[in-house]
């Protein structure tokens, strides 16, 4: 497995190949639809991520070492944010999950998606990938 | 709607002065220039608006009603002034009719608080629509918990469209009070409110019409309408956030209790008991919007120098301009076909979702919305979860037109 630092690394670098928008969030709509599909089980209330005008569900495995995360939404551009993060997050150790710094997004110029003002929700979706993380590590330690 | 024929009106409309007045149209977005297609949420402002404010602050600033000094009187002047245009404008009977508010929302939470306290008990009946506004329906939930009254909801048809017959079957002995839109903020369509007013009259029933997306579309006359309450907002109308009109029929302006308590409201106050002010002020408690309601007179001033003459052959030039146009594009779904609509196109795009149709927009400078349009019940009757809207207003270009449907249809290459 790659280091997180690695793969944001590695998608600085694809991004900055475009220049215009457009070719930014085809990037983006692409990545969305290399997302694992999530079993229909999982796309309920319980494990929608609130704060995006679409619906996202995100679902957590621990395998007892690393997080494996899992995720849909309905709308490609969210969908694609999502599996953002999941590249960046997944198969990683719930330390390295809490204490990471996701600078790669403001390289890629999706910082101010961040703001949890806006509707897209990025801000909520990191928040409960760390919330995962926290509660697998308290489960770890005890 | 109103007056389609467009060959009556005489062609002094000049577009360009119009843009002219608004500066916010010369802004980029992404690098792009503006097309400003989210006038049912808020409109632009016109200059005289700005400059008002600015002159406002800048000279003639103080509180107002209780001073003696010159710029209170100045201002208290400004203020009432204002309150005679909204008379004039909504041909009132008297400015005591006209409370200023925040606006539509303040406006129907007012009404509903006074009104309920005052008449409405377990047993009693108030009729909504399933096209209402979230603020002309939670407001009465709210109130409906505490003084135990039924809602009862007039059914939307599939164009987007009430029946009156509906709704005449809803009325009942019971049915205290009607609170409707007069124009829905999600579809466009214009409620039959004169039929719905008689009908209520008839039965002895009240009406209070959310005119939000009204005031600025169609000529108001309250008398004519016979319509005992009225709410809109400022910013809809190309006037000042934070201002809005409340109407009322001075007798049962009268009847109702106040709805908040504090300064300019009372006459007298002691421990033992206060007086309430006359009308309007016994509904406006506390220092209100002062710079708001002064440039908010500007927004009337500029709405009688267009003329609404011009408003509605533009609003309706512009609606079917672009609902041709939509719908020329493959898999284009209006939500709201109603034969009598203001310019307001809700749509969907095959099946794209709403969100990402408007980021694509956004990046291309181009600003509808998207969502539910805080009219979740109306997206629940169609089975949708929200749409995108694109709404006009009087600054609304063909070209704009085209620049959203040529956006669309880069939305739809992209994400497909
Ligand atoms: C029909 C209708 N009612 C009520 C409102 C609420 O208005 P405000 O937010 O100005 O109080 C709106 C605004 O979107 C509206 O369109």
């Amino acid at each position: 497995m790659e280091t997180i630092d690695k793969i944001q690394q590695d998608i600085i670098e694809d991004f900055s190949m475009y220049e215009d928008w457009a070719d930014k969030y085809e990037y983006i709509i692409e990545m969305g639809k290399t997302l694992a599909p999530l079993e229909e089980k999982y796309k309920t209330e319980d494990y929608r991520i609130h704060g995006c005008q679409s619906q996202v569900w995100l679902h957590a495995d621990f395998d007892g070492k690393n997080i494996h995360f899992h995720a849909d939404s309905d709308a490609f551009i969210t969908k694609g944010l999502i599996a953002l993060l999941v590249k960046v997050l997944s198969g990683h150790a719930p330390k390295a999950i809490i204490d990471i710094d996701l600078y790669f997004l403001s390289e890629i110029g999706l910082k101010e998606h961040l703001s949890p003002t806006r509707a897209n929700g990025l801000a909520s979706m990191v928040k409960q990938m760390k919330t995962y993380a926290l509660a697998y590590q308290t489960k770890q330690v005890s | 709607m109103v007056n389609t024929n467009i060959n009556m009106v005489p062609t002094t409309f000049d577009i360009t002065a119009i843009r002219e007045q608004f500066p916010i149209l010369k802004t980029t977005i992404h690098g792009k220039p503006i097309v400003y297609l989210d006038n049912a949420a808020s409109t632009q402002k016109p200059l005289r608006v700005m400059e008002a404010t600015t002159k406002y602050y800048s000279e003639q600033y103080a509180n107002i009603h209780r001073g003696v000094h010159t710029l209170s009187q100045i201002g208290t002047e400004l203020y009432e002034n204002t309150r005679l245009h909204a008379q004039q404008f909504l041909h009132a009977r008297s400015e005591k009719e006209i409370i200023f508010t925040k606006g539509t929302t303040h406006g129907i939470n007012l009404i509903a608080y006074s009104y309920a306290y005052q008449y409405l008990k377990s047993g009693d009946e108030i009729i909504l629509s399933e096209m209402e506004h979230h603020s002309n329906i939670v407001p009465w939930q709210i109130l409906q918990a505490r003084h135990g009254f039924d809602i009862k909801v007039i059914p939307l048809q599939d164009n987007g469209t009430i029946e009156i017959e509906d709704f005449a079957s809803l009325l009942t002995e019971k049915t205290k009070l009607v609170s409707i839109s007069y124009i829905s903020n999600a579809l466009g369509t214009v409620n039959p409110i004169r039929e719905i007013i008689q009908l209520a009259h008839e039965n002895g029933t009240h009406v209070l019409v959310d005119a939000a997306q009204a005031v600025h579309h169609i000529p108001i006359d309250v008398q004519a309408l016979d319509v005992d309450f009225l709410v809109c907002s400022g910013h809809k109308m190309y006037g000042p956030t934070g201002t809005g009109i409340l109407y009322g029929k001075e007798s049962l302006l009268e009847a109702l209790p106040p709805f908040e308590g504090g300064g300019d409201m009372i006459k007298q106050v002691s421990f033992k008991k206060t007086t309430f002010n006359d009308l309007p002020f016994k509904f406006e408690a506390g220092t209100p919007n002062i710079a708001g309601i002064v440039a908010l007179d500007e927004a009337f001033k500029f709405l009688d120098a267009v003329g609404f003459e011009q408003l509605v052959q533009h609003d309706q030039e512009i609606l079917s301009y672009a609902t041709e146009k939509l719908l020329s594009i493959d898999g284009m779904r209006i939500i709201g076909t109603a034969p009598e609509k203001v310019g307001v196109v809700s749509f969907l795009l095959g099946n794209l979702h709403p969100y990402d149709v408007g980021v694509i927009l956004d990046n291309l400078g181009i600003a509808i919305r998207t969502g539910h349009h805080c009219t979740q019940p109306i997206m629940d009757r169609f089975g949708i979860p929200g749409t995108c809207r694109a709404s006009f207003g009087i600054y609304t270009t063909k070209e704009e037109i085209d620049s959203l449907y040529n956006g669309l249809l880069r939305a739809k290459k992209m994400l497909s």
